[in-house]
């Protein structure tokens, strides 16, 4: 057992070495020294408390998504359609507050209304993809993508369309909210609100996953439908709730970009933070327990290499090459551990 | 006929090219037993790919072989991963298609926005001057007619050679065609490298042809990947189908660039995702004469209109592989 734990983390590392390689020989290949551009995305993540700050506010949604993919992925659902829920909790989350501000409701009750409604909004997104499944036949991935999609049209239209700024609509976004109904941020942007809630968000779902009957339950359908409805659990019915749960996660996450990150709508609020999660759920090979730090370091590279685009003029995709070579390693690392040295 | 609207139409079979590669190549990859879920990332990688293999020599030719070596390469991950590795295809080709899309985009910034060399026209003597048919058919560019032939040839290929049949039988009953001699995996690998290969051309066929030019996140090849792949379920497996569904796709975006000069209104980034609301609602109708619920439905119809709705749903209704995304172990 201790020793399955030490090969299980010589193969992890391995896989983290050879993606550096890897991505080394990329970036020497694109033209930067690669050693000094590691440097500037480090210095751009930790080199100052503003970068720190960024880091932090880029960790809290992708915490929400990913616990979110944990629980569909416990079902055996591949929820691509994460990123499409996250969109519509920010535009329900819109919603909400623009038809309130105007009120005399109370602030605060208001901005708890929009992060209520978002959730909302991503749980509606997700039994979409949900029933397309259930009832249609349509694989959650083409269902999920397509809705993905959907979701940015919808976002754009409104965006130039009914919610536009006075005068003409722009890829800006929306006019920013009433500076009362931001939620309250420290320093640079950076709202405890939000993360408290997202910290909070990663220790529900580990319990749930964990310590309960229903995680029990919903993995068990996850693992085999088939046998799982032979024994008396309502298959279907937990399938659909995985999506609800995790369409409300990730309505979370878009709410709390609207309310605390932009004050606003914009296009592409959603910003890769759905796909970002399933990767992490991947390396983690499906184990909240390592979503806070794995997601903590991809949160930190994504904000890092913005630096290689100011120093290098390079494209700022190279955070998702790392993450993404980093997974396939990863996966491939466990097949060559479970083909040539036995089950671990 | 007007002549811009038969213009218009030989545009569409252009502009189809890579969609159909794409689509033709999946096809193949899928009968064999194996999903390649990376198409959305490979297409985009070869497009660049190509494009600056092709602005680099100079020559056409190695910039559409470069393409059709860096799909088969994706595949060639997809196939070790799954079929030596007994790794998820659908992980491993999900994350394929994050890693290759990212990678484009990141070593494609120097070739952004520069001119290249692209395919020039040549009409096809005598086939051009057959009345209607010529101007449609034949008078574009070598990489549409080879689209033209590679749909022709795959059909021919799964379905009227003894290969082919094999092809059929490890995507299928993988057990019984190794009890006729079949080395299943080794044939999973060579067909899903193939199919990448054929899906790799999609990305020169765009950047070299049909919209030519690198332009990073602007490129608007984004998704087609994806779109590719659900054309590949509506397509029912079949070459012939499969082709439809593509040129149907693309007709379709023709028509909605058409409507958007007379809908000013509507902002061209909400005309540009119609297909994707289309491609789930295609796939809705494929697969939902399968639902169970629909088979109930059906049953506690009166007899005429059930014949008649079990015949539509069967007739749209489209199975996959049986063995389709699953491994196989010859002991």
């Amino acid at each position: 057992m201790k020793k399955n734990v030490w090969v299980n983390i010589g193969f992890q590392a391995g896989a983290l070495v050879l993606a550096l390689l890897i991505t080394t020989l990329i970036l020497a290949a694109a033209g930067a020294p690669p050693l000094k551009a590691y440097g500037s995305i480090l210095n751009g993540a930790f080199g100052s408390s503003n970068n720190i700050v960024a880091v932090l506010i880029t960790w809290a949604p992708l915490l929400l998504t990913t616990v979110g993919v944990l629980i569909t992925f416990s079902a055996g659902l591949w929820n691509i359609g994460v990123e499409g829920q996250m969109t519509l909790g920010a535009i329900f989350a819109t919603w909400m507050l623009r038809m309130l501000q105007d009120t005399n409701l109370p602030p605060a009750l208001i901005i708890i209304l929009g992060i209520l409604w978002g959730m909302v909004g991503g749980a509606l997104w997700a039994s979409l993809a949900g029933a397309l499944k259930t009832f249609g036949g349509v694989n959650e991935i083409f269902g999920g993508l397509g809705l993905n999609f959907v979701s940015t049209a919808l976002t754009i239209y409104l965006v130039f369309g009914p919610w536009k700024r006075p005068g003409v609509g722009s890829m800006s976004g929306t006019q920013p909210f009433n500076e009362a109904l931001w939620l309250p941020t420290l320093g640079t942007g950076l709202s405890p609100w939000g993360l408290g809630l997202s910290i909070l968000a990663v220790i529900l779902v580990y319990l749930l996953l964990r310590g309960t009957y229903f995680g029990l339950r919903l993995k068990a359908v996850g693992k085999n439908m088939k046998a799982s409805y032979l024994l008396g659990i309502p298959t279907w019915q937990y399938s659909m709730f995985a999506f609800l749960l995790c369409g409300a996660l990730a309505g979370l996450a878009g709410a709390i970009q609207v309310e605390s990150v932009y004050h606003r709508l914009l296009p592409n609020i959603s910003n890769g933070y759905g796909f970002l999660g399933l990767l992490v759920a991947m390396l983690i090979n499906y184990q909240a327990i390592w979503v806070i730090p794995i997601a903590l370091f991809f949160a930190a590279l994504n904000v890092g290499s913005v630096q290689l685009q100011i120093v290098y003029k390079m494209d700022s995709s190279f955070a998702g090459v790392l993450q993404d070579l980093l997974v396939l390693l990863v996966l491939l690392g466990q097949g060559v551990r479970e083909r040539f040295l036995g089950k671990a | 006929m007007d002549p811009s609207v038969l213009i218009g139409l030989a545009g569409v079979l252009a502009a189809a090219a890579p969609v159909l590669f794409a689509v033709i190549g999946e096809t193949i990859t899928e009968r064999a037993g194996v999903i390649n879920l990376s198409l959305n990332g490979s297409v985009l990688l070869s497009a660049m790919g190509g494009f600056a293999v092709a602005y680099l020599t100079d020559n056409l030719f190695w910039g559409f072989l470069a393409g059709m070596l860096i799909g088969a390469l994706v595949a060639f991950i997809v196939a070790f991963s799954s079929i030596t590795l007994h790794q998820s295809q659908v992980a491993v080709g999900f994350v394929l298609a994050l890693a290759s899309r990212d990678l484009a985009y990141f070593l494609g910034v120097p070739y952004m926005n520069i001119p290249g060399p692209t395919l020039p026209t040549w009409q096809i003597p005598l086939l051009k001057d057959i009345p209607l048919l010529g101007p449609l058919f034949f008078r574009l560019d070598i990489i549409t007619y080879l689209s033209y032939i590679v749909i022709v040839l795959a059909w021919l290929w799964i379905f009227r050679t003894r290969p082919g049949l094999m092809l059929q039988g490890i995507g299928d009953r993988p057990a019984a065609a190794f009890v006729r001699g079949a080395n299943v995996n080794r044939l999973r690998y060579i067909y899903t490298i193939i199919g990448g290969a054929i899906a790799g051309l999609a990305g020169p066929a765009y950047t070299l042809n049909v919209k030519p030019g690198w332009m990073g996140t602007q490129t608007g090849l984004d998704g087609i990947g994806w779109i590719a792949l659900s054309i590949t379920i509506f397509g029912g497996w079949s070459p012939m189908r499969a082709a439809f569904g593509a040129y149907l796709f693309s007709l379709l975006q023709w028509l909605g660039l058409v409507l958007q000069s007379r809908l000013p209104g509507i902002p061209s980034q909400v005309l540009q995702v119609a297909p994707f609301p289309l491609m789930i609602l295609t796939l809705l109708l494929v697969n939902i004469g399968n639902a169970e619920w629909v088979q109930r439905w059906l049953a506690s119809m009166p007899e005429g209109s059930r014949r008649f709705f079990t015949k539509l749903l069967r007739a749209m209704r489209a199975s996959p592989p049986a063995a389709l995304g699953v491994p196989f172990e010859s002991d």
